[in-house]
């Protein structure tokens, strides 16, 4: 009885230790596994880090050389050496307003179509067509602004409101001057249709997301649609419309073929609209492979970091804005 | 009753208005989309031609085609995909299995999303003086570096996101089962989200095919065919930019070409990553 026993457990017992083996083995793998999956996410904040720290370094030469005025200063002069910020900035900050005044009532109003307007069947060709316009590539935009869009825009848009408002007092200087197709006016233009898109897709996403109920309780008092979505859907959704709006802003301030192309690329701050002008993506993007000194090429780095620092306040304030948002839809 | 006729008749008016100005929006995007669209077709195939995919780039003036541009695009494209992919995964897996709700997660998210957004060309400059400068020359690794930069943040985000819809029962179903989490995470979840993300992949590969910024100062351009990667690489975007702002016609048909190529690639891989999406739904 007993050897039977013993011959039952033996199997056994080697069955259960083959068992710890492997749980052992798999357990140590689970480690490994678990310290890879840690390392691969604390290496997208070394990136991060990184980033900063390596324009930091870079921008150090031009900080010394300038100091804060770098970013007040208008001058731009390779040749001297001498370098200042004001204008490249001041040509992102405006193409990217013109951008937004453009794209925000735009991309809503598509918004708005494709949620509560639009024919069933229609809205997701419409909607995928839409969403096309923000996968086309960034340095395509600028080849079509360049060879189609801006000779169009010089002779059939440019031209006949130069002509228009000569001479009104704000309007004839801010759209004064020649026309020459290329500008910081058509520049922003250009990412307005590149925003576009992620307005709508954002807005679209959180006007789903306000209550039936609330709308239909609008409707059933009597409200037209413009008064349900000017009053009820909008506000409910208020937060996650300028969210998205920030997140496009944050697109627009750095984006840098589309620009590139058609800004002009003339370092200096012009009344009108329709004058070439520069960008601190464009700038970088022209003038780094031909800076020849070390000063040079710094200026640039801080224009970069410069640029980094003023997307990252705008994307945090997105991020904040879209996440309130989920969180209340979470309630 | 006339005062509450004309307050009715302005109320229908503003909602007429309203009607014809979302419609307006919508027309407004499509018309952007076939103009662009238009032109890339028509410049873009009158310049195609047999030579594209064999010659490498022309001198002005010379017959040649895309053919070095072509197999760079393709090259770093591969070396970015194949480093950065395996770090979003495990990134991404982290966030969502691991340190889903710790303060980590949380700066991971935030710094992820930012980067997501943040200008390419800044990530041009970022390897341009990490690894450039150290090299002393531009090199074909640090154009693919600069975009696997890029690669990173998409795939981490697309793998967090299609993890999180895995159920949690079937996570539990396998624990109970006395599977090892690492075992559940490769065997079960993410078999489970496979299709979401190969789908965040691909559309990783479609950005970064278009991207034209951050090469500009890390692979520069080349104008012979070469696949040694410690050398300056020609690839697609680049040579668009080079050849559009050029003064030669026969520059200008080759950037269309290219051009129609870039977008052809980057649309029909977000078909089909769509596709995908579509039938991970079902």
């Amino acid at each position: 009885m007993t050897d039977i026993s013993l011959s039952e457990a033996e199997p056994h017992l080697a069955v259960l230790a083959a068992r710890a083996e492997i749980a052992r083995s798999k357990g140590a793998g689970d480690a490994r596994f678990r310290l890879l999956a840690l390392s691969a996410a604390i290496a997208v904040l070394v990136i991060f880090a990184g980033v900063i720290g390596a324009l930091l370094i870079g921008a150090m030469p031009a900080f010394k050389a300038f100091g804060a005025s770098f970013i007040w200063t208008e001058v731009w002069k390779p040749t001297r050496e001498q370098f200042g910020a004001l204008g490249p900035i001041y040509g992102t900050l405006v193409t990217s307003v013109i951008a937004m005044l453009i794209a925000v009532p735009v991309g809503i109003g598509v918004a708005i179509f494709l949620t509560d307007l639009c024919p069933r069947p229609l809205r997701r060709p419409i909607g995928i067509a839409i969403e096309l316009l923000a996968g086309i590539p960034s340095i395509i935009y600028g080849i079509w602004g360049l060879f189609v869009f801006a000779p169009w825009f010089q002779t059939h848009v440019q031209e006949p409101v130069i002509t228009a408002l000569d001479g009104v007092p704000v309007l004839g200087t801010l759209f004064g001057g020649t026309g020459f197709g290329i500008g910081t006016f058509t520049a922003g233009l250009i990412l307005s249709i590149m925003i576009l898109p992620f307005i709508s897709a954002v807005t679209r996403d959180v006007l789903e997301t306000v209550p039936h109920v609330l709308k239909e309780a609008a409707y059933g008092l009597g409200s037209t649609q413009w008064e349900v979505m000017w009053k009820v859907a909008l506000p409910f959704a208020r937060t996650g419309v300028v969210g998205g709006a920030m997140l496009a802003l944050g697109r627009a301030l750095g984006e840098t073929m589309a620009v590139t192309f058609v800004i002009g690329n003339a370092h200096r701050i012009d009344a009108s609209l329709f004058a070439p002008g520069t960008s601190i993506s464009a700038t970088i993007a022209n003038e780094f492979t031909e800076a020849t000194s070390e000063l040079y090429t710094s200026s640039l780095i801080e224009l970069g970091l410069l640029l980094f620092v003023i997307t990252f306040i705008v994307l945090a304030a997105a991020q904040l804005m879209l996440r309130t948002m989920e969180a209340r839809q979470g309630k | 009753m006339i005062a509450n006729r004309a307050l009715y008749m302005r109320r229908r008016l503003a909602n007429s208005a309203f009607i014809v100005l979302s419609l307006g929006a919508a027309l407004f995007g499509l018309v952007w989309l076939a103009f662009i669209l238009g032109a890339l077709l028509t410049d873009g195939i009158s310049a195609l031609s047999g030579t594209l995919f064999t010659e490498p780039t022309p001198p002005p003036g010379a017959e040649g085609g895309l053919s070095n541009a072509i197999l760079g695009s393709v090259l770093m494209s591969l070396g970015a995909v194949a480093v950065g992919t395996p770090i979003g995964l495990f990134a991404g897996t982290y966030l969502a299995e691991y340190g889903r709700h710790e303060k980590l997660s949380f700066v991971v998210r935030f710094v992820n999303d930012i980067l997501l957004s943040a200008p390419s060309i800044v990530t041009g400059l970022f390897i341009y003086e990490v690894i450039v400068v150290h090299m002393g020359h531009f090199s074909a690794i640090a154009g693919a570096a600069s975009l696997t930069v890029i690669v990173i943040p998409v795939v981490v985000r697309t793998t967090e996101n299609m993890l999180l819809l895995v159920p949690n029962g079937l996570r539990e179903a396998a624990t109970a089962l006395g599977a090892p989490l690492s075992f559940v995470i490769r065997t079960v979840t993410w078999r489970a989200a496979r299709a979401g993300i190969i789908t965040g992949v691909l559309l990783a590969v479609a950005r970064i095919s278009g991207e034209t910024a951050p090469l500009l100062f890390t692979a520069l351009n080349n104008q012979f065919m070469s696949t040694d990667i410690t050398k300056p690489m020609a690839s697609l975007p680049v040579v668009i930019f080079q050849y559009a702002l050029s003064p030669y016609e026969d520059w200008h048909a080759l950037a269309w070409a290219g051009a129609l190529l870039v977008t052809a690639t980057v649309l029909v891989l977000s078909i089909i990553a769509r596709i995908l999406e579509k039938q991970k739904r079902t």
